[in-house]
């Protein structure tokens, strides 16, 4: 019994160039092993303390090919200043889901150091595949506010142009986006352009067949891909130990070939150092990078959920003390960086946005009920059009109605 | 080849360099002038090759499409003539086929995908029903999936498990897909080449017992009129929504799409020698439906039986019945009749031929259209 194929062999048989060439630069480069290039370092990369203080050198969990120079000033103050907005714009949707003007929204409340890195990690020409969870992160990258919620808004999935910014759409099935990640980056490299996309999923992602797909084949057609891994601890109820027992879920990286590393989360100091020469090395060729982020998710999955049923607050507060605004506000009042004016221009730059976001999403956005139709084809079809036609009779029979039923009174 | 290729696609605004389209492939100038015996499988390659002339934003990939040139030769030769970055092979992974194709034509490319075996692209249901059908619509059709995954599908080749089902009812039922099955030789090109072009994704549907099923086909007429649209008589009107008139008659309207058309021209064939006239209409695109053409005919002939490999059961022959009912009701002489496979899995081998609609089966049905009245 057979199928009608042909399912022979080829003649001649040219094994695919082997993958290891940017491996063996890299270790060359750096001076270590393959293992020791590909797996993160024996400890996360640390930079500023929870209490905001620089860490020594020696301490901050570096290691001989794992070194990360501290960033510039101006990127470390722009990094502050968009955390403060970030934590900003994340109370204040939640303060708009309250009061019933926003649907939902998956707040970054504890994660905002990650977000922000995300974003200022990438130059203009750079991708970012973002998660439902990631729009302090878009905002970042530079997409309007208003246009960003617009997602949560309730009228439509999406209100910001993909391609103008960059940015894929907030993306709800998880990791499915990393793949498109991977798409966009293939595209990129297939014209010779030095594009890299960062593809953002969480701990629980990981679990997904997508994950494995997205990063075998980043690895496989050695694309310029950054995976960026927010470890927060939950997936809605379920904790890290349910989704994974690797080491570390970096080192799911070595698996892959390619490297991976581990960072304080809450430390925008460190996020921002390795996400920066993860770029670099990427744009350089050396293929795909695994950065997971250690860091927090402080409030509940959305306002839908009750996280008192599933963790203890005592835990909670624990990481209350590593937050990321405050731990960088004091590294750089410390450093003379930051000071009263300057903390005052930020704070009101933040309350700028908030009031744009409580303007923009209490605006009561009329509706056109024919966008049903307008956008599911680029080539419309017949039948589209006759229930579209179906729907323009209903409603003008029930604005006849209306208008007869008011001149009557 | 160039180490990098550029983009002609416009459908996302990205790059707009036109790529001049090339002279005619080395397939092309290979072939003979006039009408020859053509397989549906050269037809889809030479569109294949032809669409990859055109337009250099157009990759072929898949499992086992480059080297090997696809497990049914549908991509022969193309990584050959087009070079590895055009036509290659992907990690065994059909999710991560078709989402890399999505990011792939966000940034500018028109990729046009193989899924080996219609049962082995479940694995991207997720990302076809979430990401494909949903793209243009989820961005207000700021982002285009200009991308075709084609699915060689249906049974009557003796294959195993997995090898043989009629998936074309998943995807028709999902908004946002365009769902082209050729019947002919000519569309295997014309409908390929249509696909490619098309701005809306489009799942291909190819009937894989007829790969080597043989047409006179002139390929180089099929192509100018490709190239120069409205030059023909019907050619340049596309074949997006519009069923085509496989076989006159005047008792009896058979609908019937992809593999099942051969079988019920087999069946008007038979019908004939009885002294019953029966129409022959080939859906060609799924989605979108040609209502106009199949309610004319049926109208025209006041009965009907719709023909299809896939289970009856909440399927596009379900839709089909549907759709001529409420538009012909009057029209029609009889209820309307189904010769589906039944609503079991696709059975092994030695047992096809008691599932697939027959000759037999499609003419007991038309002798049930109450002739007496």
């Amino acid at each position: 019994m057979t199928i009608s194929a042909d399912h022979t062999a080829p003649d001649t048989t040219s094994p695919q160039e082997a993958p290891d060439t940017a491996l063996n630069e890299a270790v060359k480069k750096f001076g270590i092993t393959v293992e020791d290039y590909m797996l993160p370092a024996r400890h996360q990369i640390q930079m500023v303390d929870p209490d905001g203080r620089l860490k020594p050198e020696g301490e901050q969990g570096t290691q001989p090919g794992h070194e990360y120079p501290v960033p510039g000033d101006k990127e470390l103050l722009e990094a502050y200043e968009r955390l403060v907005v970030g934590r900003r714009v994340n109370d204040q949707n939640s303060a708009l889901v309250r009061q019933g003007r926003m649907a939902v929204y998956p707040s970054s409340h504890g994660q905002e150091a990650c977000q922000v890195a995300a974003a200022l990690c990438l130059s203009d020409g750079d991708w970012m595949f973002p998660t439902y969870r990631d729009a302090v992160a878009v905002m970042t990258r530079g997409v309007d506010p208003v246009q960003v919620m617009t997602i949560f808004r309730g009228d439509w999935h999406g209100g910001y142009d993909p391609l103008e910014y960059k940015v894929g759409i907030q993306c709800t099935p998880l990791t499915t986006q990393l793949l498109h990640a991977v798409g966009v980056a293939h595209a990129a490299k297939l014209r010779g352009e030095d594009t890299v996309v960062l593809a953002m999923c969480g701990d629980g992602a990981t679990s997904e067949g997508d994950f494995h797909e997205a990063l075998n084949f980043a690895a496989v057609f050695h694309l310029p891909v950054i995976f960026f891994v927010q470890n927060n601890k939950y997936a809605i109820s379920v904790p890290l130990a349910h989704q994974s027992v690797a080491p570390s879920l970096a080192h799911k990286a070595v698996g892959y070939g390619m490297a991976g590393e581990r960072v304080d989360g809450n430390d925008v100091v460190a996020l921002l150092a390795v996400l920066d020469r993860a770029v670099k090395l990427a744009r350089e060729g050396s293929g795909p990078l695994l950065v997971e982020a250690n860091t927090y998710r402080m409030q509940a999955h959305t306002n839908a959920d009750d996280d008192t049923r599933y963790r203890e607050s005592a835990e909670v507060a624990e990481w209350r003390a590593k937050d990321p605004v405050n731990r960088m506000r004091t590294y750089l009042t410390d450093r003379g960086l930051l000071d009263d004016d300057g903390e005052a221009r930020i704070r009101e730059h933040a309350e700028a946005v908030a009031a744009q976001l409580r303007e923009g999403l209490s605006e009561d956005v009329p509706v056109d009920p024919q966008e049903l139709f307008r956008h599911v084809f680029e080539r419309q079809t017949p039948q589209l059009k006759e229930q579209s036609a179906m729907l323009a009779d209903e409603l003008a029979r029930d604005a006849a109605a209306t208008d007869s039923k008011e001149a009557g009174k | 080849m160039s180490p990098t290729i550029t983009t002609s696609s416009e459908a996302n605004g990205n790059v707009s360099a036109a790529t001049a389209r090339a002279a005619a492939s080395a397939a092309a100038s290979a072939e003979a002038a006039g009408p020859q015996p053509v397989t549906m499988a050269k037809a889809l390659n030479t569109a294949l090759a032809d669409a990859m002339s055109a337009d250099s934003s157009v990759l072929v990939f898949g499992e086992d499409v480059g080297l090997l040139g696809g497990v049914f030769r549908i991509t022969d030769g193309l990584t050959a003539t087009f070079g590895e970055q055009r036509c290659f092979d992907t990690p065994l992974a059909e999710s991560g086929i078709v989402g890399m194709a999505v990011g792939m034509a966000i940034n500018g490319m028109r990729p046009v995908i193989e899924m080996q075996f219609d049962a082995f692209a479940y694995p991207a249901f997720e990302q076809i029903v979430s990401h494909v059908a949903k793209m243009h619509n989820r961005t207000k059709g700021m982002v285009k999936l200009p991308m075709v995954i084609r699915i060689p599908y249906g049974g009557g080749i003796g294959g195993v498990e997995h090898h043989c089902d009629s998936s074309e009812s998943y995807y028709a039922h999902t908004a946002g897909l365009k769902v082209y099955t050729p019947a002919t030789v000519a569309d295997g090109y014309r409908m390929l080449r249509e696909a490619i072009d098309s701005d809306d994704p489009v799942v291909f549907m190819e009937p894989k017992k007829m790969y080597w099923t043989k047409d006179s086909v002139d390929l180089g007429e099929l192509r100018r009129l490709h190239d120069s649209p409205g030059e023909g008589t019907t050619a340049g009107l596309g074949s997006e929504g519009r069923a085509a008139v496989a076989r006159p008659g005047t008792d009896a309207t058979l609908i019937a799409y992809g593999p099942s058309v051969p079988t019920a021209l087999a069946a008007a064939e038979a019908a004939a020698l009885e002294g019953r006239s029966l129409e022959v209409i080939d859906v060609r695109t799924i989605v979108p439906f040609d209502d106009e053409t199949v309610s004319a005919s049926v109208r025209k002939t006041g009965r009907a039986v719709v023909i299809a490999e896939a289970h009856g059961f909440a399927s596009v022959s379900s839709e089909i019945v549907a759709r001529v009912q409420e538009r012909c009701f009057h029209y029609l002489a009889a209820p309307i009749r189904r010769v589906t496979g039944f609503d079991v899995p696709y059975p092994a081998p030695k047992l096809e031929k008691y599932y697939l609609p027959g000759v037999d089966r499609i003419l007991d049905a038309v002798d049930d259209l109450q002739w007496e009245n």
